[in-house]
């Protein structure tokens, strides 16, 4: 089972996620941006960052990367693909999910540990956690409110595709519904403005990231037994 | 060719060296240097070489006095970081930096631009960087301008590390009024680098490439270390803004990727990062320091604007650039790790063996000059210090040295006391600032600065790295090597507390116009202080910055600042020690003894001083003896806590291990008078500890084999902090006297809790 970590020029949390997806189980490696194919990986972490410096708008620029033509092939053939803060942004601007993260409200960046709550179990991200399972992770961003046109809101909700809210207390960016983290139709691709690879040890303060992880990893081995 | 531009130039009749900033005695010393008259490039050069900022003309002499030796330094004062080996074959490399002025002047901007340049620094030693930390000053928060300089500065240093993905796991935010108009920035980096990998920043080999890459060159930041750092200004300094650079984090973090690449990949022979001076500065000290010249070729430097003067290519500050010595055989793998990176590259000259730093515009040769008469050589300038008249005569021979009459605690309801202190905008805590930056980018933050140090693991070991730094400006109003001294051993002892051993000091000095014989006394003296602080504690200093100049005609000059920052390391991340009350049922304990004096404290601001009171004394044998008991007793897994008694005094630090720990305490404390002395005062050498209960006493015995006081003061738990007070300074004595003191702090968490959290939010009038 391997990880590929996309690295576009600007990413930053590359190395975590690299880490952290290695703690899993997974074998992991780095994909630079320019490259065309995924050199076999089975699942894909868009990690966070300031791709292309965000300049123009988040996200914006890297979603006409090399490598996300092959990202898409993967994602429609049903692979999984985690795109976490940065790249969560990326991924809504290539549209593979809905919506678009803005300002965050306060016009600040907002850096802390927040409390995430399960609101969907049972996809490849959420597999052996319960509805209402609470997970602490750091948020680090200055563009998290996420957004979406009301009746667009209504049917992502309807579907069922928001899997995290922040708990109360802990929606720091304004975002609609506390949603901080969402899959597409499928199921099989994941946003998440929080950073579950920062919260892999628990010597950093929480090692609740390692469900959400270890859960793709596991999913995309296509069994509960992985490899350490 | 015309230097200055017609419609900023200053009369006409003014010669050009001294529109440049070089005296006419700094004049003759060029033509003394070249034999000859140098011609306006030249003097451009040397005017920016020789200026305060590069030169570090009136502090050199100084500096040469500071401890700097230390078997693992690797790298230490004149190197573009200090280096200090932690084992494994891994080293930590660290510096801190001033970016005031520029912050002054447009304080987003001058601020990213500090934490760029630091970083560049560490970089430029073949590390990568894994912390920053930033001390910032300002003045009075509840001053418009003031909190515009705060908001422009946090802004500035989070847009800047956040973005290159450096956790800002640390630092420092003081208010005072002599900051106003000129509030300091100061911007610390630390790194770590595979000893094998260690960059040199010396050119080398007859034949050999320059390679600059990074951030096409352009008219910003022209004179930022003539005009803007070495020179005080006013309010109409925004004029000035054309001189501050520009930063571009996303540069900056392509600079970092693509750097490192080349070092690790040994593809470089040496490494410089264009700061202060631009390319006049990098090619003149890589040549000094290598013994060799420079030829550079003016034509091929990669360019953002039309049009440029060869001076205004020689000493733009443009930032995100990098100069490289590669040998002719892998500049194709150079330039290709720079293409892939984004980066624009080009081979602007060679190495070779005239030792001149020669300029070539298009084959023709437009200035020549030796390469150690503008780095090493530059002249140093003797100042005159002079201490200022006491402004208090000596207390009378026979008369107690402490006579007051714990004047400013007459009804002092101590509880209330501690309020006003954990509200006090340099007391509170300071999450409206560190929320604005990433401090867990990395995966390795184990503590952010926000309680004490910052503790960051070192991935694939066991070992930590711990960092702190501290000042104290007020004290240093009132005793300037009293201060620096403080300051060092405060910040060792936030080191100390963690379990950690100090591996060697960084400092920023921060200070006025060295021409005054004052300014220079207070920059003299600070420096003996330091010196013998570090000698004492045994660590040595590994390299800085200075800054002078800081001064205003309007709001006259800075409070003297000597920012030092200390990095530590921890050998087992296991033992690591926590500031905050861990279990209910522990011993609470004093360790270190206070000492009398509230000069210069937080109490005393609020209080009001007394006629007669002087600082705290400083026992640096005492300090010693107590850091070596935190250490063994971490190492013994003694401690469950332990935090520094700092600014607010005894109170505060209990206050504030409650706070962090959610835990109260029921304690008991014999107070002298004045009984604020004990609760309030600053006095170094000591250290809040809880220790499980039944081991208390075996802290005790270890201290007592240093010689270390240990006093028992209750026991964590609750949810009130309380504290009785007992002895000459309790209720009963003082009320005999008519004073009507409160005999006990008690205070819920909650309420605590509350007034520290809005310290800052309200006095910046940002509260909720």
């Amino acid at each position: 089972m391997r990880v590929g970590v996309v690295v576009f020029p600007g990413s930053n949390c590359d190395r975590d996620a690299l880490h952290a997806a290695r703690l899993a189980g997974a074998e992991a490696e780095l994909l630079w941006h320019e490259q065309t194919d995924l050199g076999g990986a089975d699942a894909l972490i868009l990690p966070g960052g300031f791709a292309h410096g965000d300049y123009l708008r988040t996200g914006a620029i890297a979603r006409f990367s090399p490598i996300m033509g092959a990202l898409r092939d993967h994602a429609e053939r049903g692979g999984l693909v985690l795109g976490i803060c940065n790249g969560f942004q990326v991924l809504t601007e290539a549209g593979l999910l809905p919506g678009a993260l803005l300002r965050n409200a306060s016009l600040r960046f907002e850096h802390g540990w927040v409390q995430v709550e399960v609101a969907r179990e049972g996809t490849p991200f959420t597999r052996n956690l319960a509805v209402g399972t609470r997970l602490r992770m750091p948020i680090a961003h200055g563009e998290g409110r996420y957004y979406l046109p009301q009746e667009q809101l209504e049917q992502l909700e309807s579907h069922d595709r928001v899997c995290f809210r922040y708990a109360p207390g802990s929606n720091r960016n304004g975002s609609l519904n506390d949603i901080c983290g969402i899959v597409n139709d499928a199921g099989n691709v994941c946003g998440l403005m929080p950073h579950p690879e920062r919260a892999s040890e628990a010597l950093l303060g929480s090692d609740d990231g390692m469900l959400l992880l270890r859960s793709m990893v596991e999913s995309a081995a296509g069994s509960g037994a992985v490899a350490a | 060719m015309s230097v200055v531009s017609a419609d900023a130039a200053p009369p006409a009749e003014q010669a050009l060296h001294r529109r440049l900033g070089l005296t006419d005695d700094e004049l003759d010393a060029i033509h003394e240097r070249l034999g000859r008259t140098a011609n306006d490039l030249e003097l451009a050069m040397f005017s920016v070489m020789w200026s305060e900022h590069c030169s570090y003309k009136s502090s050199r002499p100084l500096l040469g006095s500071l401890p700097t030796d230390g078997a693992d330094v690797l790298a230490g004062p004149g190197e573009q970081a200090g280096v200090v080996k932690i084992g494994d074959g891994l080293a930590v490399c660290f510096k801190i930096e001033s970016h005031n002025h520029p912050s002054a002047v447009e304080p987003y901007q001058g601020a990213a631009t500090g934490v760029g340049g630091i970083l560049r620094d560490v970089v430029a030693m073949g590390a990568r960087p894994v912390a920053l930390l930033d001390a910032l000053k300002f003045g009075d928060p509840h001053d418009d301008g003031v909190r515009r300089l705060v908001r422009g500065v946090v802004r500035g240093v989070g847009g800047y590390g956040n973005c290159v993905g450096v956790p800002t796991v640390g630092g420092e935010l003081t208010f005072h009024p002599s900051y106003r108009l000129n509030p300091l920035v100061n911007a610390m980096c630390v790194g770590i680098v595979e000893q094998d990998r260690l960059a040199r920043s010396a050119a080398s080999g007859i034949g050999n490439l320059a390679v600059l890459y990074g951030s096409a060159t352009g008219r910003d930041g022209i004179g930022g270390a003539s005009v803007l750092a070495s020179a005080s200004f006013d309010e109409r300094s925004s004029q000035m803004r054309p001189s501050v650079q520009i930063g571009d984090p996303f540069a900056g973090k392509l600079l970092i990727e693509a750097s490192l690449e080349l070092v690790g990949r040994q593809l470089v022979e040496g490494l410089q990062d264009l700061g202060a001076a631009g390319l006049t500065c990098a090619a003149s000290e890589m040549a000094d320091r290598g013994g060799v010249g420079l030829r550079i070729e003016l034509s091929a430097v990669p360019r953002r604007e039309e049009g440029m003067a060869p001076f205004e290519v020689m000493i733009s500050e443009s930032q995100e650039r990098m100069l490289a010595i590669v040998r002719p055989e892998r500049l194709h793998e150079v330039l290709e790790v720079c293409r892939r990176w984004g980066l624009p590259a080009a081979v602007v000259g060679e190495v070779t063996g005239d030792g001149d730093v020669t300029i070539v515009d298009q084959g023709r040769e437009i200035a020549r000059l030796p390469a150690p008469a503008l780095a090493s050589e530059a002249p140093v300038i003797p100042r005159r210090a002079e201490p200022p008249a006491r402004k208090r005569a000596a207390p009378a021979p026979g008369v107690p040295e402490l006579a007051h009459d714990g004047l400013p605690e007459r009804g002092m309801d101590p509880g209330a006391v501690l309020d006003a202190l954990l509200g006090h905008p340099n007391i509170g805590s300071r999450r409206w600032v560190t929320d604005q930056y990433d401090s867990t980018v990395g995966s390795d933050t184990l503590a952010d600065g926000g309680q004490a140090a910052a503790v960051l693991r070192i991935k694939g070991s066991r070992q930590a790295i711990v960092m702190a730094t501290d000042s104290r400006p007020g004290l240093a109003l009132l005793d300037p090597a009293l201060a620096a001294a403080m300051a060092v051993a405060e910040c060792a002892r936030n080191v100390a507390v963690t379990g950690a051993r100090p591996l060697g000091l960084t400092n920023c000095l921060n200070f006025g116009d060295p021409g005054d014989p004052h300014a220079y006394w207070q920059l003299v003296e600070s420096v003996r202080g330091m010196g013998e602080a570090c000698r004492a504690l045994g660590f040595p200093v590994t390299g800085g910055n200075v800054s002078l100049y800081n001064e205003s005609d309007q709001a006259g000059r800075i409070a003297p600042t000597a920012q030092v920052g200390i990095v530590g390391l921890l050998d087992d991340v296991e033992l690591l020690v926590g500031p905050a009350f861990a279990r209910p049922g522990d011993a609470v304990l004093l360790l270190g003894e206070p000492g009398p004096g509230l000069a210069g404290s937080a109490y005393e601001q609020l209080a009001g001083a007394a006629p007669d009171d002087r600082p705290p004394t400083l026992d640096l044998v005492a300090e010693r003896a107590l850091h070596d008991v935190l250490r063994r007793a971490a190492g013994a897994r003694l401690l469950r806590s332990a935090h520094d008694v700092s600014s607010g005094g005894l109170a505060v630090a209990l206050a504030e291990a409650a706070i962090w720990g959610g835990l109260g305490a029921e304690l008991s404390l014999p107070v002298g008078l004045p009984p604020a002395v004990v609760l309030f005062g600053e006095s170094p050498g000591r250290v809040v500890v809880t220790v499980e209960a039944a081991r208390w006493r075996d802290l005790c015995a270890l201290a007592a084999e240093h010689g270390v006081a240990c006093r028992r003061l209750g026991t964590v738990g609750g949810d009130r902090l309380r504290v009785r007070l007992a002895g000459d300074g309790a209720t009963g004595a003082a009320e005999e006297r008519g004073a009507g003191v409160a005999d006990e702090v008690d205070r819920s968490l909650e309420d605590m809790r509350r007034v520290w959290q809005q310290a800052l939010p309200r006095a910046l009038g940002e509260a909720a």
